[in-house]
Parts: structure tokens; C-alpha cells; sequence
């Protein structure tokens, strides 16, 4: 009993009890005021149009509107982009978390700075640096033309797009990844060696579903940020791969209809928080910025 | 002995969870003498470290007083009581030096800084960590930040010392060399002592007075020598060494019977005829031939520990053990004889039933074994 | 899991990934020394190191580069601020009640960040706040808040609570074990929640792109300005060189120094006891 008594009443930390909402008040009031009206206010124009006479009535007919391929296209090839940049990002980046976390070398936290690094410089800057290498006077067809070969097209298509997204995301697959690899104990592996299961077997076995949580939160971190992506397609993809932020944007910019634009933000969201929920049921503490690993 | 510095009334403790349907402590009654090295000891789970909390000030009790050297203390809050803690896991501060640490309070306290420094050196030495001062906590040893909690305390000149298991976090043999080290501190510094823990050995080795605690309740309070030879009932003298604890007849004032032979003994007024709980030590049965009056049984085990041999005897019910310097085969036919004052008799108690059930088990047990031996 | 020696491949596979990673970094740097503007066809035009003298006298991106870096502070310092506090406070409450708090404040980070942008946009408007660098503020201030808490609770969540008894037990008062005990043990927390606040508001686009307004631009700002006008001037490029420089000399020696102190730590122990055996 001593050992999983719970901090006395008495002398818990004084901020603890009566205190712990007030501390918490300018907290609510934020989240109240910078987050739940906004979304409110997103669901309201969502499901509102504006009159003429620039009243506002109740109607779903932007959902309706929403139903047009010009609109639903752009929202699928967002979802088929970004599960590719999922599925990708973990099969190019769990094998460097897994190499990493199972070296003893100094020289890992060498590598891992390497890769986190690039995140120091915006993302736009690496993504028009990728533009500059691949476009049609860009530097790799420089190389091409000066080598008597001829020039290629590489932007404005779905693969461009795609490789910006894994450019850009890749390290939030790695990094939760090998935070969760690092903490498996070897012992663990070496008592299945020990029952006689093999490289392979004890791979599948123990290291990967012990290697799942980090896998989950890197799927967090890449997917949801490359569903609703617009700079990189922007960018890369020219306006011949419009993705679903794309749509949002420009309804919030030159469109203009702030109607329409929430309804398109609603369904995102609806998408999002859902997925998420989906997958967050696993710790939540997983989900891991950058700066911590850093 | 001299005035009570600390009084413990009537104290009830009730949780506030759920769960928690019985009192963590139940009607406790203590006071300490000043110079006093009294210990609390049970098993975990028995309270004890719950009332050293009521003391530091760490919990206030549901019902009943604390009082300090007279004077109802319930309501102070621990940083104004004169009492000072070396907790469990030490507690000591990571982001500090030694120095830093033993000086909190003084420095909390706005003592004289020059005054301070000198206190400070005098701690290290009472401690033996003269030269650690200017070390970080992380780069000390077990041992060492035991040493560090007890001057941080110490320093306070308290009247009370709480000390909360401090011991258990240490290495067998560290253990040991710190009994010795806090008997001395306690003895050179002249202060009260009130320790917790469940190592019966440690209690008897350092005590002036224990308090043995089971479920939230005082068993017994006496000296270790009274503890241990004068056990008030089967849970006491179960807890407190190794014991033969089994079912009696008091025959009549100064005759008892068990293992179904009559032996003389020395206690008296339980009233004949009565049934009682009797505590032989392991170390007071002699093991003779088998004899005239006396109970027989068999060796079942026989084990060399050094100073004695530990040897298992099965007679009739009754698994006895016992601690002779005289070695028998296993299976050896051999009679059974205690001195009339080392049977300790006691009135049957609650817990006795479910300790001699253990007996038991534990008898059945080495028949099943003896019997897949044979196999 | 670590034990095994690296094999080759594995070596060879780490440096593809680096490689990949670091391409665009490193042909931004090349351009930054390119006299070639990059505008049109891509050509090498020889080295130069003009884009640095000229970035010295480039307002624009020297006001927005002034302009996130007093933000990313604000923001930081606020939100760190509000988050702590906030996080002490939860540690104390009810679970069921600091639970549905939480799931709230972490709405910012599991959203899309292009619909929490709108969404500060739209309440913007609607009460009539003109954008500005205080609404910046305010959306940056909202999506580090949910990293502070992160960062924070478990810190208080591992904080041994003896060591706030011990502090009370020595004589200090419930504030002053706050002040003295608790705030230095999870000041870790507490610093790597302001960082991650810091780089997170410096680096972000999509929430400034739609909270800001009224001229204010911050860095990544300018960038998508320029980049959907006339492409990235090469300044912007020295600039960027400059600051990977920097962060990756600072980034070396935290990764290096830990192993020299901790060789040092090692030299110190064994002196100590072979004291302590004499």
C-alpha cells in the first residue's frame, strides 16, 4: 500500500485543488474564444448561404455543390496522395529507424541530426529548391542537355507532388518510430532467440508490433498535414494537381465565398478528426514535436 | 523515562477513495519519550507509514489529537512543526549540491550565512561526507544519499526525526553499516528518533521501544527484548523472528498442553481448561531420543546454517522447527522438550487462526513433496 | 535494442536517405553563391558572394525576418506562460474534467492547420479585428499552446511529490517549495515546450498566411509572396545558408559535447573513488 498510495490530500500540491481551476481559467477562456467559436463559426457558415441582400440563411446546398467531380476529385487525389506519402514514408523511414535505434555507434546521433535538420529551413524554400532542380530549365535538365541528352518533364504531374510531400514529411515517420524502437529491451529479443524463433520471425513477432504505437503516431504526423497540403502542390504540381486545401484556399481568397469554402472546411475536418480518431487511441504523448527529439 | 514529546489520541484514518471501506488506521494510541528511538514495524499495508505522516504533519487524521510536548498540533502545517523527515526514496533535490541541499532549511529559515556554512561542515562530518559538499546528488552512491537526506534533516535541529524506511533502497551489507551509522547519530546527536519499517531485524537491532502495527492497529509496544521473548499474540510473534506458533490447553496455572503431552510452564490466571495460542522459538527446542512423556516425531529436513542446523520435525499436526546445534538425520525418530520459560502462552487472537492455517499448508505441502520424492 | 554492429548496406541506405534529405538544402546553397539570378533557365555563372552584401541592405526581408522573430518570442513566452500554468492545474483536478480540457487544447495540433487558419480567419472578421501582427499573435499563441502542455505534463506527471513534502518538511512555506522544488524539476519541460513553441511559430506558413494582414509578413510570408511572383530572390537563399550554418553548428555540439562531459563525469568518479580507497 505504501508504495502505490496516492499523493495525501493534504500536502498535495497546494495548486492542486481549489486553485487548479483558477489556474486552468486562462487556459478555457483561450480555447474558448481561439478555438471552439472559430470552429463554431466554421460550422455555421458551413451550413448557411448568404442572400443577396447579404443575409444569411440556413441551407445544405453547398453540400450539394460539394458533390461536383471538380470539387470531389481533388478531395480524393488529396487522400490518394496522402496515403501514398504514408505508406512510403513508412517503408523508406522504418528501416532508418530501425537501423538507428539498433546501432550503439555515436555516430547515429550524427545521422539523426542530419535528418532532422532540413526542418530548420521553411518547408517552401526545400520545396522551390526541388522545383528549381526539376523543372524544365531546372538544373537536372541543365545536366541533361549539356550531356547531349533531352529535356525531361518532371513538374506539374501527381509523382512531383508526391515526392514533395515525402521530402517533406519523412521525418515525422523516422523520429516516433525510433523513439518507440529505442526503448525496446534487448533482452526481450534474446529470450525469443533464446525459444528458437529466427531473425525473420522474431521481427514480426516482437520488434514490430512493439514498434506499432511509433508507427501510429508517425502516420498522425504525415498524413494529416499532407491530406490538406496547398504550398506543395502550389508549387510542384502547378494548377494540374488542385488537392482539396487547394479548393479551401482559393474559396477564402480569390473566390471569395467564405460559405462555401466552410462547408469544404467542414468535410476536411469531419475527414481529419475522424482519421484521427481512428488512430489516436493509442498515447496520445506519442505524437511527439520536433523539438523534443532535437 | 522523561516527557512525552509526541502524543498520538485515539487516531483514526479514513481515506478518501472509493475503494478504502476500512480505516488505514484504527484508533492508534503512542507517545514518544524525548531521546526516544522508537520504531514502527509491520508489513505493508499495516498503517505505519501513515502515522508517521500524521506526525510530520503530511496528513491530518479523520478523528483523534496530536499532540506536541501538550499542545494539539493537528492544524500546523508540517513547515512549522519542529520535526524534520529523511523519506523513503531520500527526496533529495537534483537540481542542488550536497552543500545546497543540507542548507535548505537554514537558508529557508534565513539563518546567518557564516552560521550556516559552519553547520553545514559539522553535518558532513556527523555523516562521514566531509569533501562531498560541492558534489551533485546524481554522482553519489546509495549509501551516500542516505547520508545527504539524514544531515539535511538533522541540520534543522529538530526535536523529532522521521525516518521512513530509509533503509530499504540499500544493499544488504550498506544496510547493516547504516543501522550501526544511524544508532550512533541518534545516540550523539541527542535527538527522538520515530522510524518506520517492516524489517523486523533492523527494529530490533536499533530501538529503544517498537510498536509492532497490523491493519491499523497497535499490537504490541514494548522493548525489542520484550517483543521478541514476550510476544502478546500470533501475529506478533509470527512477524517478529521465526516461531512455532500453535493451539494449547491451559491444563491449569503453571501446566500446559500441547502436541498431546504436558509441559510445565510459567504463566498463569488464563483459567483451566482454557484454549490459547502458545509461541515456542526455534532456537529453544531441544531435540532429544525419543523419551518418556515427551511428544515424538520425525525429522523431515535438516538443513547446516552456519552457527546451528535448521531442522524440520513433522509430530502428529504440528510442523515444528528448530535451531539446534545437534545435527539428526532426516527421518531420525526424536523427542521434543522446551524450559518452562521459553513456552510463551497468549490469548487466542484474530489473526492466529489464519497463521497456524499457514502451518498447515505449509506441512501438507512437504507431504505432497516427500511424496513425489519417493516416485 | 542496441547491440548490433552496422552492416554495410545499412550504412549505405542511412546515407541515400541523408542524401535525399539534404539535396534541396544543399542546391539552395549552391544558389546562394550562384551570380546567376536562377530566375529562368538554371545556369552556374560563377561564384559570388553578392547575395550576402546584399541581403545586409534588403529591408523587406530583413523587417520580415525582425518581424517572426519577435513573434516566435511572443508567442513562445505566452503560450509557454498559459501552458504551464494550465498544465500545473490540470495535474490537480479531476481527471474526467482535466481530460475533456486536454482533448480541447489539443484540437490545434490534430486539426488540419488549413482549417484552424480559416477558422481564426473567419472570427476575425466577423468581430472586426483588423489582421494584423496581433491576430498573427493570437493564431501562433493557439497552435503552440497544445506542444507547451505536451512538453509539460509529464514532467509534473514524474515530479515525486516527497521531494514538495521534503521542501515543506525543511520549513518552506507551500509557495516557496513551488517556486524552489517544483519549477526547477520541470523546468526541463517547461524549457523544450518553449523551444519547440519558438521554432514551431518561426517555421509556420499556413497559420500566419491567413491570421496576418495590413503588410505584416513574416519570413515564410515573404517567401510565398515571392515565390508566386517573381521566384525566390537569391538573398533569401544567403539568408537561409546563414541560419543552417548556425543551426547546424549549434545541433553539433549538443550532440557532441553530452559525450565529452560525460567522459569528463567518468574521469571525475574514478578519481573519487580511488579517494575513497586510499
Amino acid at each position: 500500500m505504501e508504495l502505490k498510495r496516492k499523493p495525501a490530500d493534504d500536502t498535495r500540491i497546494k495548486v492542486g485543488k481549489k486553485s487548479g481551476s483558477v489556474m486552468t481559467l486562462p487556459l478555457i477562456i483561450w480555447l474558448v474564444c481561439f478555438v471552439l467559436v472559430p470552429l463554431l463559426l466554421i460550422g455555421w457558415y458551413g451550413i448557411t448561404v448568404e442572400n443577396p441582400d447579404g443575409s444569411m440563411s440556413v441551407s445544405f446546398e453547398n453540400f450539394k455543390r460539394f458533390a461536383d467531380p471538380i470539387y470531389l476529385n481533388p478531395l480524393l487525389r488529396s487522400a490518394k496522395i496522402a496515403t501514398i506519402t504514408t505508406v512510403v514514408c513508412i517503408a523508406l523511414g522504418y528501416p532508418v529507424a530501425y537501423i538507428l535505434a539498433r546501432s550503439t555507434a555515436k555516430w547515429t546521433n550524427i545521422v539523426m541530426m542530419l535528418i532532422l535538420m532540413p526542418m530548420w529551413i521553411n518547408f517552401m524554400l526545400r520545396i522551390y529548391s526541388w522545383a528549381s532542380l526539376l523543372e524544365g530549365n531546372g538544373i537536372i535538365n541543365s545536366l541533361l542537355v549539356s550531356l547531349g541528352f533531352e529535356k525531361q518533364q518532371f513538374m506539374y504531374t501527381e509523382g512531383v507532388v508526391v515526392l514533395g510531400t515525402i521530402y517533406n514529411f519523412l521525418p515525422f515517420m523516422i523520429m516516433p518510430i525510433q523513439n518507440v524502437l529505442l526503448k525496446l529491451d534487448n533482452s526481450l529479443l534474446e529470450a525469443a532467440a533464446d525459444l528458437g524463433a529466427s531473425p525473420v520471425r522474431r521481427f514480426f513477432k516482437i520488434t514490430l508490433p512493439y514498434s506499432v504505437p511509433g508507427i501510429i503516431s508517425g502516420v498522425a504526423m504525415v498524413f494529416v498535414p499532407s491530406v490538406t497540403t496547398f504550398v506543395i502542390s502550389q508549387r510542384l504540381g502547378g494548377n494540374k494537381v488542385p488537392l482539396i486545401g487547394n479548393i479551401i484556399e482559393s474559396q477564402f481568397g480569390m473566390a471569395g465565398d467564405w460559405n462555401f469554402g466552410s462547408t469544404v472546411s467542414l468535410i476536411v475536418m469531419a475527414i481529419v478528426l475522424a482519421f484521427m480518431f481512428a488512430i489516436n487511441k493509442t498515447d496520445r504523448a506519442e505524437v511527439n514535436g520536433r523539438g523534443l527529439t532535437l | 523515562m522523561g516527557e512525552h514529546i509526541i502524543e498520538l489520541v485515539n487516531i483514526f484514518k479514513q481515506f478518501n477513495d472509493a475503494h478504502a471501506d476500512r480505516p488505514v488506521l484504527n484508533n492508534i494510541n503512542l507517545y514518544i519519550n524525548r531521546n526516544e528511538f522508537l520504531t514502527l514495524l509491520g508489513p505493508s499495508g499495516c498503517g505505519k507509514t501513515t502515522t508517521l505522516r500524521i506526525v510530520g504533519g503530511f496528513e491530518t487524521p479523520t478523528r483523534g489529537d496530536v499532540f506536541y510536548l501538550g499542545k494539539r498540533i493537528n492544524d500546523v502545517p508540517s513547515y512549522k512543526r519542529n520535526i524534520n523527515t529523511v523519506f523513503q526514496r531520500y527526496a533529495l533535490f537534483p537540481n542542488m549540491t550536497v552543500e545546497q541541499n543540507i542548507a535548505f532549511g537554514p537558508t529557508i529559515k534565513k539563518w546567518d550565512k557564516s552560521d550556516i556554512s559552519k553547520q553545514v561542515q559539522q553535518m558532513l562530518e556527523l555523516v562521514n561526507l566531509v569533501g562531498y559538499g560541492k558534489r551533485t546528488i546524481d554522482t553519489l552512491s546509495g549509501g551516500q544519499q542516505q547520508r545527504v537526506a539524514v544531515a539535511r534533516a538533522l541540520i534543522n535541529k529538530p526535536d523529532v526525526l522521521l525516518l521512513d524506511e530509509p533503509l530499504g533502497a540499500l544493499d544488504l551489507k550498506l544496510r547493516k553499516e547504516m543501522q550501526y551509522e544511524l544508532k550512533r547519530i541518534q545516540v550523539e546527536s541527542g535527538i527522538t528518533f520515530l522510524y518506520v519499517t517492516h524489517d523486523q531485524e533492523e527494529a530490533l537491532t536499533m530501538s529503544d521501544t517498537i510498536a509492532v502495527m497490523n491493519e491499523g492497529v497497535i499490537q504490541q509496544i514494548g522493548t525489542p527484548e520484550a517483543i521478541y521473548n514476550e510476544p502478546t499474540n500470533a501475529f506478533v510473534a509470527d512477524f517478529i523472528g521465526e516461531s512455532n506458533i500453535m493451539r494449547a490447553v491451559m491444563i491449569k496455572d503453571y501446566l500446559v498442553r500441547f502436541l498431546g503431552c504436558e509441559f510445565p510452564c510459567i504463566d498463569a490466571g488464563f483459567g483451566n481448561g482454557r484454549e490459547v495460542d502458545i509461541v515456542l522459538r526455534p532456537e529453544d527446542i531441544e531435540l532429544t531420543e525419543p523419551r518418556e512423556g515427551r511428544p515424538v516425531g520425525e525429522i523431515a529436513s535438516s538443513l547446516f546454517k552456519g552457527v546451528h542446523y535448521e531442522m524440520r520435525v513433522v509430530c502428529g499436526d504440528e510442523l515444528i522447527l528448530s535451531h539446534s546445534t545437534r545435527y539428526f538425520e532426516p527421518g531420525t525418530k526424536v523427542s521434543i522438550d522446551v524450559l518452562p520459560e521459553n513456552i510463551q502462552v497468549m490469548e487466542i487472537s484474530t489473526s492466529s487462526d489464519t497463521i497456524i492455517g499457514a502451518k498447515r499448508a505449509q506441512l501438507q505441502n512437504l507431504y505432497r513433496e516427500n511424496a513425489g520424492g519417493d516416485d | 535494442m542496441r547491440t548490433h554492429r552496422t552492416k554495410w548496406y545499412s550504412k549505405l541506405y542511412l546515407g541515400l536517405i541523408v542524401a535525399f534529405l539534404q539535396l534541396p538544402i544543399i542546391i539552395m546553397m549552391i544558389n546562394s553563391f550562384n551570380s546567376s539570378r536562377a530566375m529562368g533557365a538554371w545556369t552556374w555563372e560563377g561564384f559570388t558572394l553578392d547575395w550576402y552584401r546584399e541581403l545586409i541592405s534588403n529591408d523587406k526581408i530583413l523587417s520580415s525576418l525582425g518581424t517572426t522573430l519577435l513573434l516566435a518570442l511572443a508567442a513562445a513566452v505566452i503560450s509557454t506562460i498559459i501552458g504551464t500554468i494550465a498544465a500545473i492545474g490540470l495535474s490537480g483536478m479531476k481527471k474526467r474534467i482535466s481530460g475533456i480540457i486536454l482533448n480541447v487544447s489539443y484540437i490545434p495540433m490534430l486539426n488540419a492547420e488549413i482549417v484552424m487558419g480559416i477558422s481564426l480567419m473567419l472570427l476575425f472578421a466577423i468581430i472586426g479585428i483588423d489582421r494584423g501582427f496581433l491576430t498573427l499573435l493570437i493564431g501562433h499563441i493557439t497552435f503552440c499552446i497544445p506542444y507547451v502542455i505536451l512538453s509539460v505534463m509529464p514532467k509534473i506527471r514524474q515530479f515525486d511529490h516527497s521531494k514538495y513534502e521534503a521542501a515543506l518538511d525543511l520549513g518552506a512555506t507551500p509557495k516557496m517549495a513551488i517556486v524552489r522544488i517544483f519549477i526547477p524539476d520541470i523546468l526541463p519541460g517547461i524549457i523544450s515546450g518553449f523551444l519547440m513553441a519558438f521554432t514551431l511559430s518561426m517555421d509556420d506558413f499556413i497559420i500566419s498566411f491567413f491570421t496576418t494582414g495590413n503588410g505584416v509578413k513574416t519570413l515564410p510570408i515573404e517567401i510565398y509572396t515571392m515565390m508566386t511572383k517573381r521566384g525566390i530572390s537569391p538573398e533569401v537563399n544567403a539568408l537561409s545558408t546563414i541560419v543552417y550554418i548556425i543551426v547546424f553548428i549549434i545541433m553539433l555540439g549538443i550532440n557532441v559535447l553530452p559525450s565529452i562531459r560525460q567522459r569528463a563525469d567518468i574521469k571525475k568518479k574514478l578519481k573519487s573513488e580511488r579517494k575513497q580507497v586510499s
